[in-house]
């Protein structure tokens, strides 16, 4: 991470605006922009801070960026977005994309990709991604310019269409299974874990009514009285106390979810090299059968089956002059297809050398970070737990004052 | 004209007692020697204990003597020094029979008093057995308040009659019957309830004691019907009042921890789903798999703390809140019957003065129920103080356990987050 831009320049995504303008079809639409604040990090001798630069992105030019990246380096695990729409939900968060909550966790999550792409020691170098964080103006025109949609693999998203690939490297395909696997375990642990959060709501917050009814009881009572209100203003904060608890925990779902995401971008790597080496196979395949034509054409002899052989024994053979042509074509045909299947094959370990050290990284990468979100995990319980003893506790002492 | 009842008829709030409140020993007379914490109605204290017309009251009929002693007694903090007669319940036992299964649970007694001819005994008795025993002692003491015996009935295929937790809490509860019945003064010095307690063959003093009409006869004479009370006085009407939002609140709490347990085995359910799926991931990872595992163990952990906290909650929360329901009921059951009895007084009293005889002297018929009442007053009162007593100790405790069981279950979920965070943080030694 020698040189890479997050080193260099600090970038925040500081705020969320609500705006309304005309879409694509002059149809008036609401959505949010978000504020992207960069600035130059000096070196502490000089003392100076530099200034701060500004410019308000919306979710759709965050899209744009990352698809261009997507295509522009295959063989890199690209960083995901937050979701696009609020999922895996419970009860009481909002699915709405308007909601101020999900616009928060959105900021952050933005803030996070950037910070993301400026750590990647080859990502960071993007010129487009700088001016990105730079350019407000005429940067959708310069993305488009670099004519990356046209680069695009349309068969990448063709997640489930299987291609016959013969000799895939084992690793990437262990590695895709690994991605799908790690997919739908994550994806499991979101669900349940929404479930959870849902019904953990449900216990707490029942026990306010216990606030309620030992207020109502104490009324009647004389020596009880105080002992039993007291307690119940200690069920009232027991009640209370899970939503701060729940809100924490968003943010452990949400590095769940990053990584549920990044499997997707494991995956495409992986498809990619699937593809490249398909291609390289079809290539060969093609490069052979067109050199056994040449042969039989050239030694008169038909080693396989073809309708056009049987076509020409009952319809007459060709001249010496058309298979001298034919021969000619082909073997020009073959000498290009020897050329390109070299330069494939040559592409194709140059794939799976790059993207084999950036999975290394990735995995590297990911082993940390899950760590520290399960740490932090446990963290939360623990304080959860802690808060649960001392109001039990205050509430117990007022009992023993009954 | 007799004298009007002191505890009868409208009388201002700032005159009469708040029937919770305690009172200071000062009004006592020299005759009675209080411990510190004695608590008496000041009305009792107050009244003189002769008739009207001078005669002194009745001592020798069962019921003034029985509240003498009461009033005599010593608060219900008794040291064991001061106890003269334990009792338990234990061991429960189940009979198979030809005709029906049932157990039986052993009730052991120790004791000094002179009532009993032995020091110790030990029987079996079923709860057939205590249910004949609160019915006997209704009917022979209808002035005090008999605790209340858990739910006869009990609907079959939803609740398992021979389950170790239904059997338990019932002893328990049948325990804390005897128990109750054992501290009372009056009560436990009844003679069914020594029967229950000595008797070897317990049914056939019971088909003695059907036998004998005349024995109903004399228990008829309490239970007067027919007459209407014009208005209770006040100091029962605010325990009627009390006892009425108790009950109610009460009956709120149970909903409320019904719910509570409710709401935490649907927890229990999505959490031992959550748990393994940590687990599974485990299986796809290598650097990762200790720490994954780590915390769907733990989860696991958290599982069983909270299968913990519920169960003790359904066990010995819930029945003792219902007690106390129980318990509501009888005392109110108690208050009408009050009524009654001062019904009855009334009506005789207004014959009397509507016959407008020249006989100065009070016929003794309307002087038994003038004393009927008083004994009766006094009886409820003494009653309900005790009952509040042990209703707050009883309370403290319950509620104290409750906090404490969920205090239990936190420490456990701590115990077992704390453990994995240095198996979190470690780091692997190859790299």
């Amino acid at each position: 991470m020698e040189d890479c831009l997050a080193k260099k320049m600090e970038i925040t995504v500081s705020e969320a605006e609500k705006r309304t303008g005309r879409n694509a079809m002059n149809m008036q639409e609401t959505y949010t922009a978000y504020l992207i604040e960069t600035r130059a990090v000096e070196s502490q001798s000089e003392g100076q801070c530099a200034p701060v630069d500004s410019l308000w992105r919306r979710y759709s030019e965050f899209e744009l960026l990352r698809n261009y990246l997507s295509v522009t380096y295959p063989h890199i695990v690209v960083p995901p977005l937050p979701e696009k729409r609020a999922d895996f939900v419970w009860h009481k968060l909002s699915a709405d994309n308007m909601d101020p909550d999900f616009v928060e966790r959105r900021r952050i999550g933005l803030e996070n990709f950037l910070l993301r792409v400026a750590s990647h020691p080859v990502l960071c170098q993007d010129k487009i991604f700088y001016s990105f964080l730079t350019q407000e103006g005429g940067w959708k025109e310069m993305v488009n310019e670099t004519g990356f949609q046209l680069k695009a693999d349309s068969r990448l998203k063709a997640l489930n269409a299987t291609f016959r690939v013969k000799n895939p490297d084992k690793r990437f395909t262990e590695l895709k299974h690994y991605s799908d696997e790690l997919q739908s375990v994550i994806s499991h642990l979101l669900r349940v874990r929404a479930r959870v959060a849902d019904r953990l709501y449900g216990v707490y917050k029942v026990h306010g009514n216990y606030g309620r009814v030992f207020s109502e009881w104490s009324a009647i009572e004389k020596e009880m009285g105080d002992g039993l209100q007291s307690a119940g203003h200690h069920m009232d904060v027991y009640a209370a106390s899970i939503d701060d608890i729940l809100e924490e925990e968003e943010h452990y779902a949400d590095q769940l979810k990053e990584y549920l995401f990044y499997a997707e971008a494991l995956r495409a790597v992986c498809r990619k090299h699937e593809l490249m080496q398909y291609d390289l196979e079809m290539a060969a395949q093609d490069l052979t059968s067109k050199k056994q034509q040449c042969e039989e054409l050239a030694t008169g002899t038909v080693r396989t089956f073809s309708l056009k052989g049987m076509t020409s024994k009952l319809f007459g053979q060709e001249t010496p002059e058309q298979r001298e042509a034919k021969i000619k074509v082909l073997e020009e045909q073959i000498q290009e297809g020897e050329e390109q299947l070299k330069s494939k094959n040559l592409e194709s370990r140059d794939f799976v050398k790059s993207a084999w050290a950036d999975i290394e990284r990735f995995k590297e990468q990911k082993n940390h970070d899950l760590k520290e979100a399960l740490i932090s995990y446990a963290v939360m319980q623990i304080s959860m737990c802690k808060k649960g003893i001392q109001v039990w506790t205050n509430a117990k002492e007022c009992f023993s004052k009954m | 004209a007799p004298k009007p009842l002191p505890s009868s008829g409208p009388k201002s709030l700032r005159e009469m007692p708040h029937p919770l409140a305690t009172s200071s020993s000062e009004e006592m007379g020299p005759a009675l020697t209080p411990s510190p914490d004695l608590l008496l109605p000041r009305s009792v204290a107050d009244k003189d204990l002769s008739l009207p017309n001078g005669t002194p009251v009745d001592t020798s009929s069962p019921a003034s003597s029985s509240s003498l002693l009461n009033r005599l007694q010593l608060d219900d903090d008794l040291d064991g020094e001061t106890r003269d007669l334990f009792v338990t319940v234990d061991d429960p036992k189940k009979h198979v029979c030809t005709m029906e299964t049932y157990i039986t649970y052993r009730v052991t007694t120790k004791t000094t008093r002179a009532e009993f001819d032995l020091p110790e005994y030990s029987v079996r008795r079923r709860y057939q057995d205590f249910d004949w025993l609160r019915n006997k002692l209704e009917e022979s003491q209808p002035t005090h308040l008999i605790p209340p015996l858990p739910e006869k009935f009990v609907v079959k295929g939803v609740v398992d009659r021979f389950s170790e937790e239904f059997v338990e809490t019932r002893r328990k509860a049948l325990d804390k019957f005897l128990k109750r019945i054992t501290d009372h003064p009056v009560l436990s010095f009844n003679e069914h309830f020594n029967v229950f307690l000595t008797a070897k063959d317990l049914n056939a003093y019971k088909k003695q004691g059907m036998a004998l009409l005349s024995k109903m006869g004399e228990s008829v004479k309490y239970v007067t019907g027919g007459y209407k009370l014009r208005s209770r006085p006040l100091e029962f009407a605010a325990i009627g009042e009390y006892l009425d939002t108790f009950s109610l609140k009460l009956g709120t709490i149970d909903r409320i921890a019904q719910r509570i347990i409710k709401e935490q085995l649907e927890y229990l359910v999505e959490l031992r789903e959550y748990g393994p799926v940590y687990s599974t991931w485990g299986g796809l990872e290598v650097e990762l798999s200790e720490p994954l595992e780590g915390v769907s163990a733990c989860i696991g952990n958290c599982c069983t703390a909270l299968e913990e906290l519920s169960e003790d909650m359904t066990e010995d929360f819930l029945p003792v809140l219902r007690e106390y329901i129980l318990y509501s009921e009888s005392m109110k059951n108690v208050l009408k019957k009050r009524d009654q009895v001062q019904a009855e007084y009334e009506a005789k009293l207004e014959a009397v003065a509507l016959k407008k005889e020249d006989r100065p002297k009070v016929p003794t018929d309307v002087e038994k129920c003038q004393d009927r009442v008083e004994c009766f007053n006094a009886d409820l009162k003494a009653d309900m103080e005790r009952w509040q007593n042990n209703k707050r100790q009883d309370f403290r405790q319950l509620l104290m356990g409750m906090a404490d069981k969920n205090i239990q279950y936190y420490e456990k979920c701590l115990t077992a987050w704390e453990s994995i965070i240095p198996l979190l943080q470690d780091k692997p030694e190859t790299k």
